[in-house]
This record gives structure tokens, C-alpha cells and sequence, in this order.
């Protein structure tokens, strides 16, 4: 026996060892590439609050997470164009009008890019906006609320990627067209592509006091893929970049007929000018449908408006607006830097990066530098509009972001790995792998004229052995590094939900102050509001019954409800009396086919119920809000169709001997 | 001595440039670590306590609230019936009877008294029946009387309702003595 110990110990000392000489020897394996001090770098102590809000679009799930960097705690999931059975957003009859679209309701949509409200080209902390990539919409969501405050239609789009980036004081969002398309709805046969099928940029002008938008114009261009794009700033604001894929205007397989040409274009759109025609009246009206929600937190109701036209701008009629700079190979993110003045392509099938110099751009339509047009929009010379190429970076660039040290940082797909690099040099500096297969990346306030150069985010596309395994489904990775120093160093995966597309990130400070806690009563206007026990009452109209009820810990008023009838359309109209910050209710009712309402401290939401069979049937509160939490719940008496029971409501009081508090 | 002049000149250049983009807009960096009765909140409507401690009759209260640790419970989300003995009250006890339930070594029997004074629900004063029992926090009942309109508990008469965010503060003239344990 003591043998044994005596030998397996001699064991576990040579295992130590050996480890310890052996480790070097090994190939570096994610384990050894995080190390050091990371944990440290990472770690927020409890009760401490992150240093950035990033905010991360949800892609596929058609949401937006809201997560804390630097320890990658996820905060909260804001419905934009999906369903939330958690909050109701979607169910509840106030947020259905924000779903609404020209083709009626639609309750997904492929959410792919953020971009956060600047003024001066820097973040401001007022609002996000996103793209729905799939019925061409944008959306704006305030950063007092976190929540879904408006929704515009895109008509003319065939699928709104290249969006919603914004112009320096938020001026303006874009949303190119990924697909073209014939416009108006044309009936045509899909070879006519080059005769019939056009792009379609909007400018969506944004109220510099409300935020509301609105389509101010649509630039009608040649036909082929809008990809992404980014606002000028600084010397350049006043113009927009856009990437152009499918120049060769292919229809089918454009796998293979869509990569044929060494360059397609970066279209620069001197969006002053633009503005100048329409002032000028230069526009033309067109008819097109489409749908302008926007929810009120007066009303804390949704409305949901159909617009029937848009003022459009042909670019071949204009030769000033529109310029294109040919680019390698099918460019895909088209960034510009802090200085306002480097424009960087990225050719996704290509093996160098050209990036572009503004300066040398106006110098070249000044000098009408062009190698020929595209038609009719002249196409600038290559060497004319180029300051510099990074060579051989990597495979697959597709984004990059920048640091206020003069740095870039570009994700590379098909290499799956983050190069750092000079701007102004073109020299290439660093480069770390990603786990794996990176698509959009993060350097908080990296896409404005103030990046704070402390982490680059990396949103990866696959994730395979990253976390434990949940079947054939998995979550997403995001992956933080330190970028500091000389060297990225990665200190973080994190998990998120969705499809992590693109995502910024934003100092706190510049959003905790702001941050809403709950809506006063008072001034509360929803039409079915009870502001107060009171105003409770139970209305019937023809076969619909309204309920006017308030919730408050811990009971709901009324709770005992008859006179139903099996048929009715029944409105729980619920209104939080709390004014008490965190104290939500929640309320559900058996049967009913849509999900729970959340309703905010001095909100009102409505449930719609539609009772199928005679009984008496339990709702309650569904939030955790008290220590009579499981009390707080009534019932509501269905009779059948035609029936007589007469219409009653209550709370606390009792009918029969033996009942009641203090019996 | 040089050498301590010049510490803390290199620790203000250190600390100059690791300025963190958290404090921005001077925003708070953490929260305050303590029970909910320590949240920064001047926007929603007070709670139990906050009732308590804005009230000028009510010092003895909130001193014995504090002695007992009792403030971050009545911080929560209850809901709380709380009935709450003025300072008067407090000064109808026996001399001496605050300041020795105030030592540490009787925390048990103050708090016994305190939670002879919570009930956990929202009675409000339109549900309150002649007679009506209530089991508060300590375990021991209360009992409540309602005779031409006006509320007793235990005898003590109720000079004012006070609607809190997490419940409802009676407020009362005399301080409920828990019944003695067998």
C-alpha cells in the first residue's frame, strides 16, 4: 500500500514536471492564448457597474442585446422587429401598429447593423438605430427607455443591408438597397435585369429634437448591390461612401457571374448636393406605400401611419451627386476614419486593401480624373482616388474600425483573425485569431471621430467547441481583446444571442444619467388608463368587453369579473399603478392565444383575450413583485353566448357569510 | 523627503491619463454596495421607510429601525402595513425603555417590538373592519377597531394614513406592546 502511494506520487511529480518543461513545445491552443492578467481585465466586482454599454444586434432574432464590457454580462434584449412574448411587445394591442408594414403585420425581421446617434461625429447617448435587413425597415430605440420607439418602411428596397449608418450630427441615415430591383412593382421577366432593375439609396432625415424619421429622399442608381456604407466626417462630411457588389448586374449564381470583374465600385455620394436639387425642387414624386410607426410614451400607445409617396433624385440626371471609385473584387465594408479623411475598402475576395484618400478624391473630380462611366456616372481613376494599398493582409477583409491613435483594426473572414495596422503608413502591426470565423468587429466609438481605443470586440460567425456543447444549435460567440497595448492580447469570449451582426460600443457615463425609471401616472394618456382604484370599471360594446384594470402590490382591481360571454373580444386594459422604481406586473390570463403583457410602473398595456368556452377562468400577475406575489390573481366568469348573467366587477368584496378578512 | 514630493506627482500623471470613458458625463460608477435602502433613487414615489425619515414625529422610530438593521427589509418590495408610533408615543414608555432596547445586547427585544408593528400586505384603510385580527411579522396578532370611522390598533388611536410606494404607513400615538411569551 505505501508502495503504491510512494509510486503514484513519484507520478503525479514527474507529470508536474514534465508539464512544466513540455508546455512550450506544444502548438498554442486557445487555453495558452488568454492568459496573464485577463481575468483581472475582465472581471467587474459585484455591485460594480461596466465601463461601455455595447450594443449588439441580434441578426436572425431580429432583436438587440444589450450587453457590459468589459465583463460581457448580458443586460438586457430589446425587441425591435420581433415578437417578445417577455414584455408582450408584438401581443399587446398598444405595440402591434409598430410590426405593421405595407404587406400588413410582419413579426420578424434579419436586424444586421447598429449605429448610435453623434453629434459632431461623436456619441451623443440619445439614440440607436438599426436595419431590418429582410422588409426593408429602420427603426429607432431610445436610450432612456431601451425600447422600440419608432419603425419606418423602406419602399423600393429589395432588402435593406446597407444601413442604418448616419451622417456626423445625425442628419441623415441611409438605407441602400442590397437587392435591386424594378421598381414600382413592375411585372418583368428577371433577365431583363440591366433594362429594368435599379438601386435605390434613401435618406432618411431624423429630427434633431425627437428623433422621428422620416424619408427626406431616394437616390434611384444603376442596378446591381448595395452592400455597406459610412458617412464622411470631418473634411468629408457631406458626402457618403457606399460599397457596390454585382457590378457585372448578375441575376443568377452570382456565387460565380457576380465575381467575374477585377473591380467593382465604392459610389461616393456628395449628399449636399442632393439636398441642393431637392431644395431646388429638382425632385420627382413618386407613388409608393409604406408604413411609419412610432409608439408614444404619453399615450404609451403605438399608431402605425401608411405613407403613399417618396420624392427621388435619378443620379443619371444629376452628374454631380454620384461618383464611383473602382475596388477589388465584390468590396464589402467600406469604413472611414476618425480623421474623416481614408476611406478603406475591403474587396472580401481580395488579397490587399486599397484605402482611399478624400482629399485625392476631390482632386480628382475637380481635375475630371476618370477612366470612363458606368451609365453615364463617371468613374473616377483608381490610382487618382488611392493613397495606399495594405498589402496582403490577410484573407477575406470585410470591416474594419479604428482607435484614436491613428490604428485600424479589420476583420478577416476566411483567415478568421483581427489585423491592426497604420493607417497613414499602410504597415501592418498586429494580428491575433479569432474563434472563429469573425464577421463585423467593435472598437467602442470606433466608427466615430472618437474612438476610445481600449478593446476591440470581435462578433464571430461560427462557434463549434468554443463553450459546452447544446446539441447541434449553438450560441454565438463574441470575443474581447485588450488593445492597449502594442499588442491585442484576447481577454474574453463571451456568449450572445441571435446572430451577433454588427454592434457599437458607447461609454456609460454618457447613458446612465438619462436612464428612465419609471413613467409618471400623471401624465399618462392612454385612452384605457385607470390612474387609480377608483377608475376601475368593466364596459360592454356589443360583443366587446373592456376591463379597466390597475394593478399594485399586491392585487388587481378588479379581480373577480362576470358577465362575460363566450364570444366576446375581451380588452384587459392594465395599468400599473406602482410608481416605484423595478416594480413591473406582468399579467396573463388562461386560454389566451398571444402571451403575457409587461407593464412599467405608471403604464397601461392591453391584453385582448377571446374566451372559447364557458367556466370561470384564473389570470394573475406574472412578475414577481411581492411577497403576495401568488396572491395577486382574480378570476373572470364566462357564461355562454346570449346568456343573461349581468355584467359585475369587484375587489375585496364579498358576497357570501363566511368569507372575507378578519372572518 | 524629495522622494515623497515626488510619489504623488507621478501617481496624478498616472491617474490623469487612465481617465476611464465611464466618467464622461460624470455618471455614477457603482451602486452603493448596501441594502435597497441605500439605492439612488429621487424619482420614485417613498417608500415605508423614506415615509419614516422624512417625517419629523418620527426620529425615535427610524433611530430604533436603524438599531434593529431593519431599514433595508422595509426597503424591499414588501408590501408592508406598517404602523408607526410617533416620537410622543415613544415618550409615554417608562424612562429609560427606548435607550435600553437601543443597546446591542437587546437587538432580539427591539426587534420583537418592531415587528409587532409590520404586517405584511396592504390593509388599506377602506378595507379595515371592526375586529379585524392581524397576524404581523412577530408572529403575535393585532387587533383592529373601526367606530364611526375612526381606526385603533390595540387601543392606539391612527391620526394619519400615509400611502408609501411599498405598502401604507398608519401612523399611531402609542407604541403595541407584543403580548408577554408563556
Amino acid at each position: 500500500m505505501k508502495n503504491l502511494i510512494k509510486i503514484s506520487f513519484l507520478f503525479a511529480t514527474l507529470a508536474v514536471v514534465a508539464g512544466g518543461v513540455l508546455s512550450s513545445c506544444k502548438p498554442k491552443g486557445p487555453a495558452e492564448v488568454s492568459m496573464g492578467d485577463a481575468a483581472s481585465k475582465v472581471y467587474v466586482a459585484p455591485g460594480k457597474y461596466d465601463e461601455f454599454y455595447n450594443i449588439v444586434s441580434g441578426g436572425f432574432n431580429g432583436q438587440i442585446g444589450v450587453y457590459g464590457i468589459p465583463s460581457g454580462r448580458l443586460f438586457r434584449i430589446i425587441p425591435v422587429f420581433s415578437l417578445s412574448p417577455e414584455s408582450g411587445y408584438g401581443f399587446s394591442e398598444e405595440t402591434k401598429p409598430m410590426l405593421n408594414t405595407s404587406q400588413g403585420f410582419v413579426p420578424w425581421d434579419d436586424l444586421h447593423h447598429i449605429a448610435l446617434s453623434t453629434t459632431n461625429g461623436e456619441h451623443d447617448g440619445r439614440w440607436i438605430f438599426a436595419n431590418g435587413n429582410n422588409t426593408p425597415r429602420v427603426a429607432r430605440v431610445s436610450f432612456k427607455s431601451f425600447r422600440t420607439e419608432e419603425i419606418l418602411e423602406i419602399p423600393n428596397s429589395g432588402g435593406n443591408h446597407s444601413s442604418p449608418f448616419i451622417t456626423e450630427n445625425t442628419e441623415y441615415l441611409v438605407a441602400g438597397t442590397r437587392f435591386s430591383v424594378p421598381m414600382g412593382g413592375k411585372d418583368v421577366p428577371i433577365s431583363s435585369y440591366k433594362e429594368n432593375f435599379k438601386g435605390s439609396i434613401s435618406f432618411v432625415k431624423v429630427d434633431s429634437i425627437s428623433g422621428e424619421m422620416n424619408i427626406a429622399f431616394q437616390l434611384r442608381t444603376p442596378g446591381f448591390n448595395y452592400d455597406l456604407s459610412r458617412a464622411g466626417k470631418g473634411p468629408s462630411h457631406g458626402w457618403f461612401f457606399f460599397s457596390c457588389y454585382n457590378t457585372e448586374q448578375a441575376y443568377t449564381l452570382l456565387e460565380v457571374n457576380a465575381s467575374q470583374k477585377d473591380k467593382d465600385f465604392i459610389m461616393a455620394v456628395n449628399w449636399k448636393k442632393a439636398e441642393e436639387y431637392i431644395r431646388q425642387g429638382k425632385g420627382r414624386i413618386e407613388k409608393a406605400k409604406y408604413a411609419h410607426n412610432i409608439y408614444s410614451e404619453k399615450t404609451h400607445m403605438a399608431t402605425s401611419k401608411i405613407e403613399d409617396e417618396v420624392l427621388v433624385l435619378d443620379v443619371t440626371e444629376f452628374p454631380d451627386i454620384v461618383y464611383f471609385i473602382p475596388c477589388p473584387k465584390s468590396p464589402h465594408g467600406c469604413d472611414v476614419d476618425p480623421s474623416g479623411e481614408y476611406i478603406v475598402g475591403s474587396g472580401k475576395l481580395a488579397a490587399m486593401m486599397p484605402v482611399f484618400s478624400f482629399g485625392k478624391i476631390q482632386t480628382a473630380i475637380a481635375n475630371k480624373d476618370y477612366e470612363g462611366d458606368f451609365n453615364g456616372i463617371p468613374v473616377i481613376k483608381y490610382e487618382a482616388a488611392l493613397h495606399g494599398e495594405v498589402k496582403k493582409p490577410g484573407l477575406g477583409p470585410l470591416h474594419t474600425e479604428f482607435d484614436e491613435k491613428g490604428n485600424a483594426y479589420t476583420s478577416f473572414f476566411v483567415s478568421s483573425e483581427i489585423v491592426k495596422w497604420n493607417v497613414k503608413t499602410l504597415e501592418i502591426l498586429d494580428r491575433v485569431p479569432t474563434y472563429y470565423s469573425i464577421g463585423h468587429l467593435c472598437v467602442p466609438g470606433g466608427p466615430t471621430s472618437k474612438p476610445h481605443g481600449k478593446y476591440v470586440i470581435a462578433y464571430n460567425k461560427i462557434t463549434k467547441d468554443r463553450y459546452l456543447p447544446t446539441g447541434p444549435e449553438l450560441t454565438q460567440s463574441a470575443q474581447l481583446y485588450d488593445i492597449s497595448g502594442d499588442k491585442m492580447q484576447l481577454l474574453l469570449d463571451f456568449p450572445t444571442t441571435g446572430e451577433p451582426h454588427y454592434a457599437e460600443a458607447i461609454p456609460a457615463g454618457l447613458i446612465t444619467p438619462n436612464s428612465t425609471k419609471i413613467y409618471k401616472i400623471e401624465e399618462n394618456e392612454n385612452p384605457y388608463a385607470a390612474k387609480g382604484e377608483s377608475k376601475t370599471k368593466v364596459e360592454r360594446k356589443g360583443n366587446e368587453v373592456h376591463v379597466y384594470m390597475t394593478a399594485i402590490r399586491s392585487h388587481l382591481t378588479p379581480d373577480n369579473i362576470e358577465g362575460v360571454r363566450v364570444g366576446d373580444d375581451v380588452y384587459f386594459h392594465v395599468t400599473n399603478l406602482e410608481q416605484d422604481w423595478d416594480v413591473p406586473h406582468g399579467f396573463a390570463v388562461k386560454g389566451a392565444t398571444n402571451s403575457e403583457i409587461l407593464i412599467m410602473p405608471g403604464e397601461t398595456q392591453t391584453l385582448k383575450w377571446k374566451p372559447t368556452g364557458t367556466g370561470v377562468v384564473p389570470f394573475y400577475c406574472t412578475d414577481f413583485c411581492s411577497a403576495l406575489h401568488q396572491e395577486m390573481s382574480g378570476y373572470v366568469r364566462v357564461s355562454p353566448a346570449g346568456s343573461s348573467t349581468p355584467l359585475k366587477f369587484s375587489t375585496g368584496k364579498t358576497e357570501d357569510q363566511n368569507s372575507g378578512a378578519g372572518k | 523627503m524629495k522622494r515623497l514630493i515626488y510619489v504623488p506627482l507621478l501617481l496624478l500623471l498616472a491617474c490623469g491619463q487612465q481617465q476611464s470613458a465611464n466618467q464622461e458625463a460624470g455618471a455614477t460608477l457603482e451602486s452603493t454596495g448596501g441594502g435597497q435602502s441605500t439605492v439612488q433613487d429621487e424619482t420614485s414615489e417613498p417608500d415605508v421607510v423614506r415615509v419614516a425619515v422624512n417625517s419629523p414625529l418620527h426620529t425615535t422610530l427610524v433611530a430604533a429601525l436603524k438599531g434593529a438593521e431593519y431599514v433595508d427589509a422595509l426597503s424591499n418590495a414588501g408590501p408592508f402595513t406598517v404602523f408607526a408610533p410617533t416620537n410622543e408615543a415613544f415618550d409615554k414608555l417608562p424612562a429609560g425603555t427606548v435607550e435600553n432596547l437601543l443597546k446591542p445586547e437587546n437587538k432580539d427585544a427591539l426587534r420583537n417590538i418592531l415587528e409587532y408593528h409590520v404586517y405584511v400586505g396592504v390593509i388599506k384603510e377602506e378595507y379595515v373592519q371592526d375586529g379585524m385580527t392581524l397576524n404581523q411579522v412577530n408572529l403575535d396578532n393585532v387587533t383592529l377597531n373601526k367606530k364611526d370611522g375612526k381606526i385603533t390598533v390595540n387601543g392606539a388611536k391612527v391620526l394619519g394614513v400615509v400611502k408609501a410606494s411599498n405598502g401604507v404607513v398608519y401612523v399611531i400615538d402609542a407604541v403595541l406592546l407584543p403580548p408577554d411569551k408563556k
